[in-house]
């Protein structure tokens, strides 16, 4: 009796296990091939963008009645997505570099969809006030050759500020990162010798420091560790009260990160393809170290099963985002798009083509 | 009538453990392509890596994914490290418990709550051990590095490896305790009757019987303790050099694909990480296999 037991249990697993795989065949089969009112979009891409998304598509799900699916898996693993079609939009922090648009098979379109920035928080319980800092001492305390606090070029721009005689600790990302990206940016266009040596990238050849992976591992390493010093998103600085430092920008302001500054970076003269880091930005009350975050779509929408009213979908769905999506950034910490930077998505999305006929 | 229905019911029997004995078959076979598929994958992936940068992979000390410049020596460094040090630290703690829950107290309700506290360790997930390592253990080793007046990262090869000794002495212990539990009575006893002292069976008889075996349970927990990824990620301090002293922040092979995977946006950048991984594979699956070959052998005496 219990050999048959076995035998119906194993007959009954293999059952299932073969009515899974079938059933997981045939939905594959009929999702985009029918023209019926489209249901889902999936996305994927920046995990930065995920709380602000989250809350967009929740809106708009509400609205519309349309599910969007975003997959916080991060920039670099958007853009692949996107080039194998996996997903109709992807979403990154950094603009694709050229031999992911070279991997590609179509014009990818950018469009500004928020704006981010970077901060350096630190640890120093002895120190009230706010730490002024220039771009030339960020790169120097992150290439290894400004080691202590209390050196003379820290001293020198915080003036009144009664700086300990301690070793600093850099910290950085460890995993490969939208954030690093910014941040290297930022250094390789304000220090010459940063950009020779180090470079910029989702992950670059540290000279000195402590990895911690992701936002809370830096931070978590900088709060346990007296003299630390790690750059973060400015969001998870709110958040979580992390002491953070004011930064000079190219007009000489000193600027301290907030969202009103981030979204004054983005005042400026947008190129055609939005494809611009806002580090270091001209704008003379803009915050240095911020960024755009991008949606990406293939120009040309009719590829694969894609069907015309996917792709108004989508492009419907962007529209909506650059415009009325806005209002939700600012409360979870993001920086609302400038005018600029809405004028120009606008004029990007617009490029969206399905068989060479405008979307929008 | 009856004697038909019954041929019938056999028939039927014989049938269903045919299929029964088919469908284990298949997923033995199974088990076996998913693994041989792996290999096959990782080396196509790392393909492109291999051909271009050929062993200078194993030499190279620069870890620059902006330049293309891919050298895994820091991180094959670490990983030795990080594992030979926990291995150290867990030897003594292991054949300790390993003799006494195997030969003093094989029995009884402090026995069995041993017993089961050492295999809880081994079932608790391992970020849940990166955690404590971070907020408890890592505090602690600063203060210590204070005192010492090195630099105090807190972080680092030495802090990674004290987790990993935790994670990995269960591995060690449990077999141990089984292999010292399978030294045959009548040699003890023939021992204890020539007048020997319980410390002296131990020393000349239980341990040189079970040595091999012992040893093979060591080696079953360094190929745990090579291939931990997220525990010592949270407490080895990720810095992609060479590391200077036992306790400067370092990395390890798993750690480092597990970081940078999901971000390698250059095709030579992802095939290096696959590489690391298909390396990762042969030295765990080396280390499995010789752990293995000791336990058959010892077990079949």
């Amino acid at each position: 009796m219990k050999k048959r037991n076995l035998q119906q249990i194993a007959m009954i697993a293999l059952g299932l296990l073969v009515s899974i795989s079938l059933t997981s065949c045939s939905q594959n089969g009929n999702s985009d091939s029918t023209n019926q009112k489209v249901k889902t979009l999936i996305g994927a891409g920046s995990s930065f963008d995920n709380p602000l998304f989250s809350k967009m598509f929740y809106e708009y799900n509400k609205n519309t009645g349309l599910q969007i699916n975003y997959q916080s898996v991060g920039s670099g693993a958007g853009i692949s997505q996107l080039t194998h079609k996996t997903v109709d939009f992807g979403a990154t922090d950094a603009p694709m570099n050229d031999a992911q648009e070279k991997e590609a098979k179509g014009n990818v379109l950018h469009i500004p969809i928020t704006a981010g920035a970077v901060v350096l928080s630190y640890n120093l319980p002895t120190v009230k006030k706010t730490l002024n800092m220039t771009p030339e001492v960020i790169a120097e305390i992150f290439l290894g050759k400004i080691t202590n606090w209390n050196d003379a070029k820290i001293e020198a721009i915080n003036p009144g500020v009664n700086l300990p005689n301690q070793k600093i600790v850099v910290v950085h990302r460890s995993d490969g990162s939208g954030t690093t990206s910014i941040f290297t940016t930022y250094l390789s266009k304000v220090n010459a010798e940063w950009r020779d040596k180090v470079g910029a990238g989702t992950s670059v050849n540290w000279p000195v420091g402590l990895g911690g992976k992701g936002n809370e591992g830096v931070a978590g390493i900088e709060k346990q560790t007296p003299g630390a010093i790690g750059y973060i998103e400015l969001a998870y600085a709110i958040q979580n009260n992390r002491p953070y430092v004011t930064v000079q920008n190219k007009s000489g302001n000193y600027i301290k990160p907030s969202i009103e500054s981030v979204t004054a970076a983005a005042n400026i003269v947008i190129p055609e393809d939005a494809k611009i880091s806002l580090t270091d930005t001209e704008a003379a009350d803009g915050y240095p170290i911020s960024s755009f975050s991008w949606v990406i779509i293939y120009q040309e929408q009719s590829y694969g099963k894609n069907t015309e009213a996917k792709a108004k979908e989508l492009v419907t769905l962007i529209n909506w985002m650059i415009h009325e999506g806005q209002q939700y950034s600012a409360a979870l910490d993001y920086a609302p798009l400038s005018e600029a930077a809405v004028k120009r998505a606008v004029e990007i999305l617009k490029k969206a083509t399905f068989n060479g006929k405008a979307i929008l | 009538m009856a004697n038909e229905q019954k041929i019938g019911k056999t028939l039927r029997m014989i049938k269903g453990e045919r299929m029964f004995k088919r469908s284990i078959r298949l997923s033995g076979i199974l088990m076996v392509t998913l693994v041989l598929g792996i290999f096959i994958t990782l080396f196509w992936g790392a393909f492109p890596s291999i051909q271009s940068l050929g062993f200078d992979f194993f030499k190279g000390k620069t870890w620059d994914p902006v330049q293309n410049v891919f050298g895994a020596y820091p991180f094959l460094v670490g990983t030795l490290l990080t594992s030979l040090v926990a291995l150290m630290i867990s030897i003594p703690f292991s054949v300790a418990i390993a003799i006494f829950l195997g030969e003093y107290f094989p029995n009884g309700w402090l026995s069995n709550f041993l017993r089961g506290t050492i295999e809880l360790i081994a079932a608790v997930p391992s970020v849940i051990f990166g955690f404590w390592g971070f907020f408890v253990l890592v505090p602690i080793i600063r203060t210590f590095q204070v005192e010492m007046g090195i630099m105090p990262n807190g972080v680092g090869i030495f802090s990674a490896a004290l987790v990993l000794a935790i994670m990995i002495i269960p591995y060690a212990a449990s077999l141990g305790t089984s292999i010292i539990k399978m030294v045959p009575s009548d040699l003890k006893e023939g021992a204890y009757a020539l007048g020997a002292t319980r410390w002296e069976v131990l020393r000349n008889v239980i341990l040189p019987y079970s040595k091999s075996g012992l040893f093979a349970g060591i080696l079953l927990s360094l190929g745990r303790a090579v291939g931990e990824t997220m525990a010592v990620t949270m407490v080895i301090g990720n810095a992609n050099l060479l590391p200077e002293s036992i306790f400067s922040p370092g990395n390890t092979m798993a750690s480092v694909i597990a970081n940078e995977f999901t971000e390698a946006d250059h095709p030579l950048y992802l095939a290096a990480l696959i590489e690391m991984g298909l390396f990762l594979f042969l030295v765990t699956f080396v280390i499995n296999f010789i752990g293995k070959r000791i336990i058959k052998k010892t077990t079949n005496h």
